[in-house]
């Protein structure tokens, strides 16, 4: 990335911290994209900001991604990446919460935020108030859980198969003819990105 | 006298087994006669869990998911997932590797265009260039069969450049197929472009406004219909495309009928991309030297210590990605196709959202087809241009 479109993106970014004002937790830019952290509270109103400021123009909301830290209190993150035709900008808007807290829908500033909030709520539970129609979207009628939190089992709880006795699908816990693998692939050698198992005694030891 | 009748809206369930509805959608339609009043689609009975699966597999391992969401134009997908991946890394494919993913991203596109436009067709009524299309379908996934093995999946991309480069004469056959094509357009485009039946089907139906189009989330054929000259092989390229010279065809009128001309001119300005990539490519190594993400050669393999333990470290465990996130977007044929990928710094992403472009175009449903005939619901879904694999993910 260029000198010219980091400087563009900065004086972005300072603007918009500028309009939003104390709705903005934290802004940041890295690997050439704009982060603005943001309060839910002042979700709505910093949507039509965005939207509506003739040097954001954020006319158009891409897609909204959960994302779940499950170490941290506030476990969920809310991503809004938006695209300014105008501009030719991307932004992307930030707002944490936790497993109770809701987060103010945006359907009203972007209709299409209507499914992508559904599709949120669906994989990670997030609930969004304010929203005209929050039910399950992509998983099986009568499901129950939310499938990309990171304590979900990625083999699930239940599988279907279609019983020729009842002559209908029934649903059943899952049964693994083999245990589950996840192999440890992570070097000792090179590209190390943790400690090695006891290296915790040796520096416990010292201090 | 006519005695007054009480009259109900009826409800009515589409698909999810219905030819007309391009995969699995179900479709609960509420009805006022013959007119549209409400709809509800319920989408998610494809839905294979391909976000999670990647969190559980490495980045060369998570690469052929993305052949299974968008089956009919595989290498588009691949190629926003390793741009995402490369960004985080911070390499680029040497000049050779850019310029046939370009090239590959084009076949994909004609791909797409060639199913969906004379679908549209049959959906309305026109059977004959259904089968024409599907045998120069053919021809162009003989391509992709030379290239990666496969005619649909091909996992032909890699983080860092292409997996193996074209076999010789492969240059040659594209470019004889590419001097044959547009005649086969010109034939579609006698058949339908005037046809009395497919403009009453298709003409003023399903119109959105450049600023409604925007709102719904709408990219790709669906908001150039509309008038927004906005195409991100343009406005923000990838690889190549800011070398390659090509013009990006805008409707007027925003209805399905300016969308199944757009797809048709799409098809003639991809032959100009191919053209240009075949005669502009240079040689070399079409993989990043970087040892640490580009698996050696076979042949180094057999001599040297260090290329077979990078080999053996790359196949079980895979790269390591730095830490950060990336929201990286590609022109796919149905419209923007974004992956926003999340890393830890591990060998496994921590979380790669794909953002599919029929999902957003899907969700307007209800919006488009509000007081349209029932019949017209289904040449918009066809102007819509929809996969399940990558709606339902």
């Amino acid at each position: 990335m260029d000198q010219a479109s980091q400087d563009a993106l900065e004086e972005l970014g300072a603007h918009i911290v500028s309009q939003l004002a104390a709705a903005v937790i934290d802004h940041n830019t890295a690997n050439g994209e704009l982060n603005v952290e943001i309060s839910g509270d002042g979700l709505v109103r910093s949507m039509k900001v965005l939207r509506d400021d003739p040097t954001c123009l954020f006319k158009s909301l891409m897609d909204i991604c959960g994302v779940d830290y499950p170490e941290q209190e506030k476990r969920f993150e809310v991503n809004y990446n938006l695209l300014s035709y105008k501009h030719n900008q991307r932004v992307r808007i930030k707002v944490r919460t936790d497993e109770e807290t809701p987060v103010p829908s945006v359907a009203s500033v972007f209709p299409t935020a209507s499914w992508f909030e559904r599709e949120c709520w669906d994989m990670y539970g997030v609930f969004f108030s304010d929203h005209p129609d929050l039910r399950r979207l992509l998983t099986d009628y009568g499901f129950e859980g939310h499938p990309l939190r990171k304590d979900f089992p990625l083999t699930g709880y239940v599988e279907v198969r279609y019983d020729d006795e009842q002559k209908r699908v029934v649903y059943e816990p899952v049964k693994l003819t083999q245990a589950f693998r996840t192999f440890d692939f992570m070097s000792p050698w090179e590209g190390m990105t943790r400690q090695l198992p006891g290296d915790e005694k040796a520096e416990a030891g010292e201090g | 006298m006519a005695a007054e009748a009480e009259i109900k809206n009826l409800t009515l369930n589409f698909g999810p087994q219905h030819p007309a509805a391009h995969g699995v959608l179900r479709m609960v339609m509420e009805m006022d006669g013959e007119i549209v009043e409400r709809i509800d689609p319920h989408i998610g009975l494809l839905h294979r869990g391909t976000e999670k699966l990647i969190e559980y597999k490495t980045y060369l391992q998570a690469m052929p998911y993305f052949d299974r969401l968008d089956y009919v134009a595989p290498m588009c997908q691949e190629h926003a997932f390793v741009l995402a991946a490369e960004k985080l890394l911070g390499i680029a494919p040497p000049p050779r590797g850019q310029y046939v993913r370009v090239l590959f991203a084009e076949v994909s596109r004609i791909l797409n265009h060639l199913l969906n436009a004379p679908a549209l067709a049959l959906d309305v009524g026109a059977m004959t260039p259904m089968l024409w299309a599907f045998e120069e379908r053919e021809k162009l996934m003989e391509f992709h069969e030379g290239v990666c093995g496969a005619r649909l999946h091909a996992a032909y991309f890699r983080v860092g450049g292409v997996h193996q480069d074209m076999p010789a004469g492969m240059a040659d056959d594209i470019v004889a197929w590419a001097d044959a094509f547009p005649k086969f357009l010109d034939d579609m485009e006698t058949l339908l472009n005037e046809n009395r039946i497919f403009k009453q089907r298709t003409v003023d139906i399903g119109v959105v406004s450049a600023d409604e189009a925007m709102a719904w989330g709408f990219s790709g054929p669906m908001l150039r219909a509309s008038g927004v000259p906005w195409d991100l092989r343009k406005a923000q390229p990838y690889d190549v495309y800011d070398q390659m010279d090509f013009d990006i065809p805008i409707g007027k009128n925003g209805d399905c009928y300016d969308r199944y001309l757009i797809r048709v001119e799409e098809m003639r300005q991809s032959v100009r991309i191919i053209r240009q990539c075949l005669s502009e490519m240079p040689d070399g190594p079409v993989m990043t030297d970087d040892g640490k993400v580009g698996p050696p050669s076979r042949g180094e393999m057999k001599r040297s210590m260090e290329a077979l333990i990078h080999h053996f470290k790359l196949y079980t465990e895979g790269f390591h990605v730095p830490a950060g996130e990336t929201y990286t977007a590609v022109e796919a044929p149905k419209g923007e196709f974004g992956v926003y990928l999340v890393s830890d710094g591990s060998n496994k992403p921590y979380r790669c959202k794909i953002r599919a472009p029929g999902f957003a175009h899907l969700q307007a449903m209800d919006f488009l087809c509000k007081g349209h005939m029932l019949a017209d619901s289904v040449a918009i879904l066809g102007a819509m241009d929809v996969v399940f694999g990558e709606i339902d993910r």
